[in-house]
């Protein structure tokens, strides 16, 4: 084992964390407003197939990257429609929404199997880039690495320090109240939606524009479930995003450094690892029923009707 | 949404329309669909939809792929009904048709059709112990059972993959991911001449009628109904909520187990890399369209069985992706949980009542 091994595999770490930060993110906010989207993975294939369609077709990955997003928001909506309009079971919604994503996803990217694209360039930063050691670990990713902390820290700071922040933890509390007060629950439940789905389409367009550019069918691979369990491990705090998707990513990517870090197992048992990893973090939060009664939004998966 | 107001009870009728209201709009969709694509709509609808199952071979693919989506199907609506929300059924197929497969081998020269017994029985028990493993999280550290079920339908294609790859490869299958062919006693009998319908499909009857009666006719199947309708009265009456979700997962998960050992001792015949093509996932879908009864989860399964042999002849007829049929399934789904709003409302007249 040496020095450019453990490099490869902590930058690795990084690209693979990426996708989840953003998707636990989106989804974080999301059930802080007290809705359970269960359709991240549906999401996520939504934008990862608009993401690779628009970049493959148009040449351009910031292209890409806004079409994955407002596909992401097209869909949230179907579910929001369906959630807080038609007043429909939040689980059986969330599950349609993710059979659909796998459906369309699946269906509109039979043209691109096979096909590849460029991936999203590496920003190696001037000057500490070619630092030793940590140049490579520390500065040299693509901009979504970078954007996705940004972007935690930001929604960390705006759900727990701002007017806004407080309007949606309460109605996500309890949205009786916040409506008693004149705030306008459904429509805030569907912006948080949204801004749940361009989240989980951002973190799909990661997948075939920063991962593996390529095309693959089912290309989330259930990190759009993993990304939920995060927010459970996170217990609803944004900050804690950071730490559990780099273990998240840690663990995923042994898989592919397995061989070289000269560890004797077959390879579908290194692909175990993270759905097994995620069991585990479940049962070490789940098991003291406080921590999530403490921290769980009161109304989350509940239906709310304003009359 | 003042236009609707509140049925001051649920809709009996539309409990029951909505499914055909939503098999009506998914099949508008698809004609939809198919003339955006280029193709002649009535012509693809008549591929898709109509011309599968104008043959006798094609009624005996529609009841041969209609099997695992009942045996899963049930299992999911029971649980459903509890609000036990098992969405692994796919993982648990998997470790079934694992479990069977490897009875079959190992028994390879025994010329008897106990083996085949032994294999559903193995089947069953698999699913049953994939099945467990949320349970026991759900009921003793309080993981949520959708997360922890779905994670092991990774962890069982995995299982799959490794051992059709290494121990369970056919030495004579020139490297090929997968296993040697079962024996004659290894295969489920098929009913028809001709057909590739089998045993499976007459257990799966049996299995709709036994789901019917455990539901409404039972103790147990009454306790599960309550706790899904109303969980506080549930737990007002000392119904314990573990033994609904220990029952919900292992009836679930034995009955995709059994699915799983029907797909190999049946159409596949060996253990491949995949044995299922999502019937475990279209399998909720199932449940719902059904309306979570089980004698309406048989006649959804037909539906969706429709979908799935359709999809395979739009592949073959009119050059469509095989991916239409997941989008069908998803749409179907979706149109609905859409249609449900009208069992618990109804549409207003704006301007009639007026008050003097």
């Amino acid at each position: 084992m040496n020095t450019s091994l453990i490099i490869a595999f902590l930058a690795s770490t990084a690209g693979a964390a990426t996708p989840l930060i953003l998707a636990a993110t989106g989804e974080l906010v999301v059930e802080r407003a007290g809705v359970l989207n269960l359709g991240v993975e549906g999401m996520m294939l939504v934008g990862a197939v608009a993401g690779f369609g628009v970049t493959y077709g148009t040449g351009s990955a910031l292209l890409g990257l806004a079409a994955a997003m407002l596909a992401g928001v097209l869909v949230a909506l179907i579910f929001g429609l369906l959630t807080l309009t038609l007043q429909t079971n939040q689980v059986a919604t969330g599950l349609a929404l993710t059979l659909f994503g796998v459906g369309l996803s699946a269906f509109s990217g039979s043209q691109y199997v096979g096909s590849s694209i460029a991936p999203l360039p590496h920003l190696a930063l001037p000057v500490v880039s070619a630092l030793p050691f940590v140049g490579p670990l520390l500065f040299q990713f693509d901009g979504m690495v970078y954007l996705s902390l940004v972007l935690v820290v930001v929604v960390d700071l705006a759900l727990l320090h701002t007017r806004l922040g407080l309007i949606i933890r309460a109605i996500g509390e309890s949205p009786g109240n916040a409506h008693a007060i004149g705030y306008p629950v459904i429509l805030l439940r569907y912006g948080m939606v949204a801004f749940g789905g361009a989240m989980s389409g951002l973190a799909g367009a990661y997948l075939c524009l920063g991962l593996t550019p390529m095309w693959v069918e089912g290309i989330s691979a259930g990190r759009g479930w993993i990304a939920l369990a995060l927010v459970v491990f996170a217990t609803w705090k944004p900050r804690n995003l950071i730490l559990g998707a780099y273990l998240f990513g840690g663990v995923t990517v042994l898989q592919f450094h397995g061989q070289g870090f000269g560890l004797p197992i077959p390879s579908e048992f290194l692909s175990m690892l993270p759905y097994l990893a995620t069991i585990l973090v479940l049962v070490l939060i789940c098991r003291n029923p406080k921590t999530i009664l403490l921290n769980k939004p009161m109304s989350l998966g509940q239906s709310f009707r304003a009359d | 949404m003042a236009r609707f107001e509140a049925r001051p009870s649920p809709s009996r009728l539309m409990m029951l329309g909505s499914p055909l209201i939503a098999a009506l709009a998914m099949l508008l969709t698809s004609t939809i669909l198919f003339y955006a694509l280029g193709q002649q709509p009535l012509h693809a609808f008549y591929v898709y939809f109509i011309e599968p199952a104008s043959t006798s071979y094609g009624i005996g693919e529609l009841l041969l792929k209609a099997t695992p989506l009942t045996l899963c199907g049930v299992g999911l609506a029971i649980g459903f009904r509890a609000n036990v929300f098992n969405i692994g059924a796919d993982g648990q197929l998997t470790m079934g048709a694992i479990a069977g497969g490897c009875v079959a081998l190992y028994f390879q020269d025994t010329q008897s059709y106990w083996v085949l017994a032994l294999m559903l029985l193995a089947g069953i028990a698999a699913g049953m112990m994939w099945a467990a493993i949320p349970a026991l999280l759900r009921t003793r550290f309080n993981t949520s059972e959708i997360l922890v079920s779905l994670m092991l339908v990774y962890v069982a294609y995995l299982t799959l993959s490794y051992l059709v790859h290494g121990p369970l490869r056919d030495p004579n299958g020139f490297n090929f991911p997968q296993s040697r062919m079962f024996g004659q006693y290894a295969m489920l009998p098929l009913l028809f001449e001709g057909l590739r319908t089998n045993l499976a499909f007459p257990i799966s009857l049996v299995v709709v009628a036994g789901a019917w009666f455990f539901c409404s006719r039972t103790f147990a199947g009454y306790r599960m109904k309550v706790a899904g309708m109303a969980p506080a009265a549930a737990s007002y009456a000392g119904f314990s909520d573990s033994a609904n979700i220990w029952a919900a997962l292992l009836i679930s998960g034995g009955l995709a187990g059994l699915a799983g050992v029907g797909e190999v001792a049946g159409p596949i015949g060996q253990l491949q890399a995949s044995v299922s093509p999502g019937y475990g996932f279209a399998a909720i879908i199932v449940a719902y369209v059904g309306r979570l009864q089980p004698v309406g989860v048989l006649l959804a399964s037909l539906l969706m069985s429709l979908l799935y042999i359709g999809g395979e002849s739009a592949q073959i007829e009119l050059q469509l992706p095989s991916a239409i049929t997941s989008l069908f399934q998803g749409l179907l789904l979706f149109y609905l949980l859409a249609a449900d709003f009208f069992i618990h409302y109804r549409f207003k007249p704006r301007f009639t009542g007026a008050t003097p």
